[in-house]
């Protein structure tokens, strides 16, 4: 459990997180989001308080990290694991050195640590390049070593700096595998910092919007994805593309959660509304819950309003499509009129 | 006038031979003491920079104050300055102990420069890695700073040994015993041409044999 609150750090002249309040529940992943220098590393670094807070406070675990000795502080930190933005592995020590320094440190026995070393490169699928240095590895094999030294104290929290940033779809779906597999079997509480919204669709069960040091839009992806006046949900759903649009059609952008709505929507509006041409559609599992986004097309006589309402009524949110603008908006989320 | 013949080329073993031993002797007497007290100083003052793990203004400001000033003067001022020092240790001013003290002090310096600035070399976040996973202090600067600097230390070794060896030829001027001190009494004093090549050649071929196995040794550390 992270539990941020009033959270603020400024250097110098500069506010780089002003007042963050954030919650992260036991076994949650939950999503930073937000352009360069937003402050997402910045918050992660006052998470494991390799950066003092200016104000506010953190509490993970339930204790106050700030307010701890330093005896305590060391201690407490073992129970944060961090994957650090460029891996950062120690280019003098192997792949299964750099996973076995934090249990050396922590004092482990031997035996034990060349097992969990093991354990540990077989979840990241690495055991075989164990005795590589990191000059030796992929950027995404990297990566996973760093990933395998995070969890190598047994965290129950782990903070992911960019963790698949760089990589190719196929080692970053692999990642974002191994990093669901840490909440689902060990109940790891996951704080994923990314600018790739994949990462977000694939894995988080929350997400915040970072901007300027502040969190300017959160919640959870499945509502999040839903709302109709949002750029994170946007930026989290793009429209699938449009082929060219027959003549004589009035454009609606659909989105709908399937938890919410009949799977036989399509025939239902259409009994209502008419003629209903679908145009391109995409639906794809968002935080445990399968959405959709369509452009229909439909008679261009018919009222705005009326048609926002059918799809309200249904659970769908309705926008109609204007020459690269958006006219009337309606939808489970709420209204809006741009 | 006697012509300036020189020592013979069959007698020159032995003379030069013992004098690579004295200086050999006085330069690893020397770098123990550098790499025992320099090290620990350049770690000290890097970690109290702004950069380093316990910054802390007043001791690295010191400290560095006191690193300059071992480099600040010529080795040969340096050497004479410090001769009431090394008379009062050793009761003596001449001989390969005259030499040890003067070279240590500008050693000390050197190393505590070049030990900074090795462990520089090591990025923050590597620091933060062990930070982050509670280690101690000592753990992270042993397992991790001095770790990943070890190419860049012996790389510094090598440059400061290079050094000594100057400085022990320098010392020689002033009765340090060593190749220095032959190639100063016989090469420039009584005009022996044949030891003054002789010292020459050997001094050549000392600092290429140190700094090429320094290299060595350093890329094979380097990953
Ligand atoms: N030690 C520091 N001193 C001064 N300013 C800093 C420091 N660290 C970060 N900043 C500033 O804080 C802001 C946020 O940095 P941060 O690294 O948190 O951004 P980010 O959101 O992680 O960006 P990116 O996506 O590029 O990694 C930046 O404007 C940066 O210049
Ligand atoms: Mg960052």
């Amino acid at each position: 459990m992270i539990e941020i609150s009033g959270l603020t750090k400024v250097y110098g002249q500069t506010t780089v997180l002003d007042g963050i309040d954030f919650t992260v529940a036991d076994g949650e992943i939950a999503a930073v989001v937000g352009p360069s220098g937003a402050g997402k590393s910045t918050l992660a670094r006052c998470i494991n308080l390799l950066e003092r807070p200016t104000a506010g406070s953190v509490v993970v675990g339930g204790r106050d990290l700030a307010a701890l000795s330093g005896r305590e502080l060391r201690r407490a930190r073992r129970e944060i694991g961090t994957v650090f933005q460029s891996a950062n592995l120690l280019r003098r020590l192997t792949a299964a050195q750099n996973v076995a320094l934090p249990m050396r440190h922590r004092g482990l026995e031997d035996a034990e640590v060349r097992r969990r070393v093991g354990d540990l490169l077989e979840r990241v699928d690495m055991l075989h390049r164990a005795n590589h240095f990191p000059s030796q590895l992929s950027g995404g094999q990297r990566q996973r070593i760093g990933i395998a030294r995070g969890l190598a104290l047994r965290p129950s929290v782990l903070l992911a700096d960019e963790a698949t940033s760089g990589l190719d779809p196929e080692s970053t779906r692999s990642i974002l595998g191994l990093l669901t597999g840490l909440r689902d079997e060990l109940g790891v509480t996951l704080l994923v910092i990314t600018h790739e919204m994949d990462v977000v669709r694939g894995i988080a069960d929350q997400v915040a919007q970072l901007d300027h040091g502040r969190i300017v839009e959160h919640g959870s992806v499945v509502d999040v994805v839903r709302r109709s006046d949002s750029p994170l949900s946007r930026a989290l759903l793009p429209m699938p593309p449009t082929p060219r649009a027959p003549e004589g059609l009035a454009l609606w952008t659909l989105r709908y959660a399937a938890d919410v709505v009949s799977p036989f929507w399509l025939s239902r509006a259409s009994a209502q509304l008419g003629d209903l041409a679908l145009l391109s559609a995409l639906t794809e599992e968002v935080g445990g819950s399968s959405v959709g986004r369509l452009t229909v097309g439909l008679d261009p006589n018919q009222d705005a309003h009326r048609v926002a309402s059918v799809f309200e009524a249904l659970g769908i949110t309705a926008e109609r499509q204007i020459m690269g603008g958006i006219g009337v908006v309606a939808g489970a989320a709420g209204e809006t009129a741009a | 006038m006697i012509p300036l013949l020189g020592t013979a080329w069959h007698d020159v073993p032995g003379l030069l031979g013992p004098a690579v031993w004295e200086t050999a002797r006085t330069v690893l007497i020397v770098m123990s003491v550098v790499v025992l007290v320099g090290g620990p100083l350049g770690l000290l003052i890097f970690n109290t920079s702004p950069l380093g793990l316990t910054p802390n203004r007043a001791v690295h400001v010191s400290i560095s104050w006191i690193a300059n000033l071992g480099r600040s003067l010529p080795f040969l001022v340096l050497m004479a300055a410090i001769i009431p020092v090394t008379r009062w240790v050793f009761h003596t001013t001449i001989g390969f102990k005259a030499a040890i003290i003067p070279m240590s002090v500008a050693g000390v310096a050197f190393f505590a420069r070049l030990t900074e600035n090795a462990v520089r070399e090591v990025p923050r976040d590597l620091l933060d890695v062990g930070v982050a996973s509670g280690s101690s202090r000592w753990q992270i600067i042993s397992g991790i700073q001095l770790r990943e600097a070890l190419p860049g230390l012996v790389a510094g070794v090598t440059l400061n040994v290079i050094a000594m060896i100057e400085y022990s030829a320098i010392a020689g001027a002033i009765g340090s015993g060593g190749v220095g001190y032959l190639a100063v009494n016989y090469g420039y004093r009584r005009f022996d041409n044949n030891i003054m090549l002789a010292c020459i050649v050997v001094l050549i071929a000392l600092v290429q044999l140190i700094q090429f196995s320094g290299d060595r040794v350093v890329r094979a550390l380097t990953r």
